[in-house]
């Protein structure tokens, strides 16, 4: 059985796109076949982040015009030969989305992927409702801070109102709180809200949280999901999240500023 | 044979001591060439509804005389509209025109018919009143001729039965899941129960009470049509604005520390919004 994971927020530049990138990646390691979605027209980031920019030929309009087939819009990862990428286009706008368009997209999809992840674009425009709108599960990336769960709430309430499984009164869309750019110090001196705080505002289970690392904007400039770099604490917690994902039960990680001495590291606690 | 008046909440406008159109919906500006001369907008209105069981002018003179006696205040000018369908037969034997000049008599104004048929409604136009679809009856046939106790009827067979509206327990509307930013829910008729968080930027609205049985900490609006005796009740208070009968209360940081985060119950007190502790 296929799933439709939506990657959403409400507000820009929490992270989305990373999470898509590296939640896709992170599927396709783990062995399933992944296909990842850019449903934003226009603002097209999801090939860079990807690294594969220069192998866009056709985008995702194309394909809901019948102007090409779903296989030569298809781009295949480099390094992971069952990932694969839907660029949106830089040139349309989004009144090309319809819900028969989109539709016909992703059930064909379905067909043949394990997972297929809609990175959404920010605010509630038509592009999110139908980066959401087909989703069997979403997660709600969310900052650290009042305005960004607030847009999260918001885009909460849509997922349980606007949605393909809401119209048709079918089980909810399951819904994961991915907390990114966490940075423990400034939680720490009140900078930031805390876990519990944006876990109590949402009321949704927390699925990862990232810890705000130089390593995201490194991966993302040369095109690598930081969910490869396997040596940061981003692409680490990544690779929770993937985990957790697929059902594993693991501890929460980088949710505090205690550093360990040498010989803990070394050893262990 | 009767007929009767009933007012009946066709929206969810507060009832009015004199009911008029309101106006202010409507911007007028002629000052640009090719600008709008006007605007139009939909507006909803509640309307004393005449429910008719006689064609008998006299008969529905006499009644209606010593009805609006009692009621005068409320029904002065008031825009009624005509429910046509409890007169069965007769209906065609009615003379619209002649019935609108007596309500016009005793200071009513009446605007339209409901539940005519093709010939009533052709007849109606005529009349000059507007012909309203739908809205049947909210309260069956059978509701007029249930012993009234509510209603000092007097002693001679009445033919119109003036009612004011009549306070019905409509079941509670129940939500169980978080109300999110953005999200509204109204409770028509009736009390809101919330089991979960009502979060910033979302707005519940109940005709009556609202109780949250969780943190409360966008908008509560309580007795929207205008129930002084409306209250909210929340676990936790952390609201944005709260409002009973349309009276209100914003809070800005600080404004509320002896209650934030406390369970409340927030009433009216004359026209000042009261917030006390519960469980004291």
């Amino acid at each position: 059985m296929s799933k439709v994971v939506v990657v959403t927020s409400g507000k820009g530049g929490v992270g989305k796109t990373t999470t898509s990138a590296s939640f896709a990646t992170g599927l396709a390691i783990r062995g399933h076949k992944t296909a990842v979605i850019d449903f934003d027209v226009g603002l097209r980031n999801l090939d860079l982040i990807m690294g594969c920019e220069r192998r866009v030929v056709y985008d995702f309009v194309n394909v809901i015009n019948g102007e090409a087939s779903l296989k030569q819009a298809l781009i295949r990862d480099k390094a992971h030969n069952n990932l694969f990428i839907l660029p949106a286009s830089q040139t349309r706008d989004k009144d090309a989305f319809t819900i028969e368009g989109v539709g016909k997209v992703i059930d064909e999809l379905r067909e043949s992927f394990d997972y297929i992840i809609c990175d959404s674009p920010a605010g509630i425009e038509k592009g999110a409702m139908m980066a959401l709108y087909f989703a069997d599960e979403a997660l709600i990336v969310t900052n650290p801070e009042v305005s960004s769960v607030r847009d999260s709430d918001r885009i909460l309430g849509l997922l349980g109102a606007k949605s393909k499984r809401a119209e048709e009164d079918l089980e909810p869309i399951k819904e994961h709180l991915v907390v990114t750019r966490y940075s423990a110090s400034r939680v720490e001196t009140g900078e930031m809200l805390t876990i519990e705080d944006i876990q109590e505002l949402l009321g949704i289970d927390l699925l990862a949280v990232i810890p705000e690392s130089g390593a995201v904007l490194h991966a993302s400039n040369a095109g690598v999901p930081v969910v490869r770099d396997e040596v940061s604490n981003s692409g680490q917690a990544y690779q929770d999240l993937v985990s957790r994902f697929l059902g594993e039960d693991l501890p929460m990680r980088f949710l505090d500023t205690k550093k360990k001495s040498f010989l803990k590291r070394l050893f262990g606690t | 044979m009767q007929s009767d008046v009933d007012n009946k909440t066709e929206a969810m406008l507060p009832l009015d001591d004199n009911p008029k159109f309101d106006f202010s919906s409507t911007s007028i500006s002629r000052s640009e060439p090719g600008s709008a001369a006007l605007e139009i907008k939909g507006s909803m209105f509640t309307l004393p509804v005449l429910r008719l069981q006689s064609v008998d002018l006299a008969l529905i003179a006499e009644d209606l005389s010593q009805r609006l006696a009692q009621h005068l205040r409320f029904f002065k000018h008031a825009p009624v509209v005509i429910e046509l369908d409890h007169l069965d037969d007769q209906a065609s034997v009615l003379d619209l025109p002649a019935l609108c000049v007596l309500l016009r008599q005793v200071h009513l104004v009446p605007v339209g018919v409901r539940q005519a048929s093709p010939e009533q409604a052709e007849a109606a136009i005529a009349a000059g009143l507007a012909v309203l679809k739908g809205g049947s009856s909210a309260t069956p046939r059978s509701a007029s001729s249930l012993p009234s106790s509510q209603e000092k009827t007097t002693t001679a067979p009445s033919n119109v039965e003036m009612a004011a509206p009549k306070p019905v327990a409509l079941p509670a509307k129940v939500i169980s899941q978080p109300v999110r930013s953005g999200q509204k829910i109204y409770a028509r008729g009736g009390d809101l129960v919330v089991l979960a968080a009502v979060n910033a930027g979302a707005e519940v609205i109940a005709d009556g009470n609202i109780h949250i049985y969780a943190p409360l900490r966008g908008r509560a609006l309580a007795g929207v049509l205008g129930d002084n005796s409306a209250s909210i009740f929340t676990q936790s208070m952390e609201a944005e604005l709260v409002a009973v009968a349309g009276n209100y209360q914003v809070f800005e940081d600080g404004s509320a520390k002896d209650i934030y985060s406390r369970a409340v119950r927030i009433f009216l007190d004359g026209t000042h919004i009261k917030i006390i502790p519960l469980g004291q």
